[in-house]
């Protein structure tokens, strides 16, 4: 419970943020809070407050899955690297050759998610292939 | 003929006698009320009496003590049936553990989402996810966004924040 009470700003903040399939567990030692949220702003919020309690993030007693929930009809996404071009490659993972390339700020169309962390996606150029989802934001 | 206006009259009384012989509803209400009452884990039992059938509602704690309501019930004077419509708490469901990925698709995926921090070294044992070296404090919140969305059973983060 120590750990509950801990992390109480942060599980708080997720129920009145309206995080989807919420889902506060403890186990080992470790506390694992999951859930979807509606927005990337949700989430940064929730990692801010998570930066409040734990400004390292050493403690090595929470993980902290919270996921943005995307709207099924979206098809376009926006390449949000720091700014470089994002490596499009032949299969998920840093191991498969790049196919092409996507700029930064760039709009391309995403075909599919079936993998959380890799992306299928197609440049305007027609090079489809596979772009890590962290770098990939809803297109407005 | 006298006696032929006698008899409905006589019947009237007959019936009205019996009638009384029996406990109304109301005071068997009130019987039963008091026998749950006498045991707390009863005592908010709603009882409803209609000819002489008690009907018990509520919630009781456990199936045991729904069993037992039926049995006191059935014990007043003047009960002919019990109908016990008591419910029983919601099961609590115990949350599904936690998933942790195993070592090869955690190894896979961690090296994925650490390949962009070149001073960050990971090493993955049991789900355990180590970092060591060294990274920007901007840059901290991404790495570890990242690495917290692939199930790993926890992070061990040694890296020097400069």
């Amino acid at each position: 419970m120590a750990l509950q009470d801990k992390y109480k700003p942060l599980t708080d903040a997720a129920t009145a943020a309206g995080i989807t399939d919420l889902a506060v567990r403890e186990q080992d030692g470790v506390l694992y809070i999951d859930g979807t949220a509606a927005t990337g702003a949700v989430k940064d919020e929730l990692w801010a407050k998570y930066g409040e309690i734990d400004p390292n993030f050493t403690g090595g007693d929470l993980i902290l899955n919270v996921n943005v929930a995307m709207d099924a009809a979206v098809t376009k996404v926006k390449v949000v690297t720091e700014s470089s071009n994002l490596n499009i490659r032949k299969g998920p993972g840093t191991d498969q050759p790049i196919v092409g390339k996507a700029a930064h700020g760039e709009t391309i169309t995403l075909v599919n998610k079936s993998n959380d962390q890799w992306w299928l996606v197609r440049t305007d150029d027609g090079e489809e292939g596979y772009a890590y989802a962290q770098y990939l934001q809803a297109a407005e | 003929m006298k006696i032929l206006k006698v008899l409905p009259a006589l019947a009237l009384i007959t019936a009205i006698g019996f009638t009384s012989c029996k406990p109304k509803d109301a005071d068997i209400k009130a019987s039963i009320e008091k026998s749950l009452k006498e045991d707390p884990s009863t005592a908010n039992v709603l009882v409803m009496v209609n000819e002489g059938v008690a009907t018990l509602s509520g919630e009781v704690s456990d199936d045991a003590t729904k069993t037992a309501s039926t049995t006191k019930a059935k014990a007043v004077k003047g009960v002919k049936d019990v109908v016990n419509n008591e419910t029983l708490p919601a099961p609590v469901v115990a949350p599904a553990p936690v998933v942790v990925s195993a070592d090869d698709a955690l190894t896979t995926s961690v090296k994925d989402a650490t390949k962009d921090f070149p001073t960050v070294t990971a090493a993955i044992a049991d789900g355990v996810v180590t970092l060591t070296g060294t990274i920007a404090k901007a840059s901290l919140p991404k790495l570890m966004m990242a690495l917290n969305s692939l199930h790993p059973k926890k992070i061990e983060n040694k890296l020097t924040v400069k």
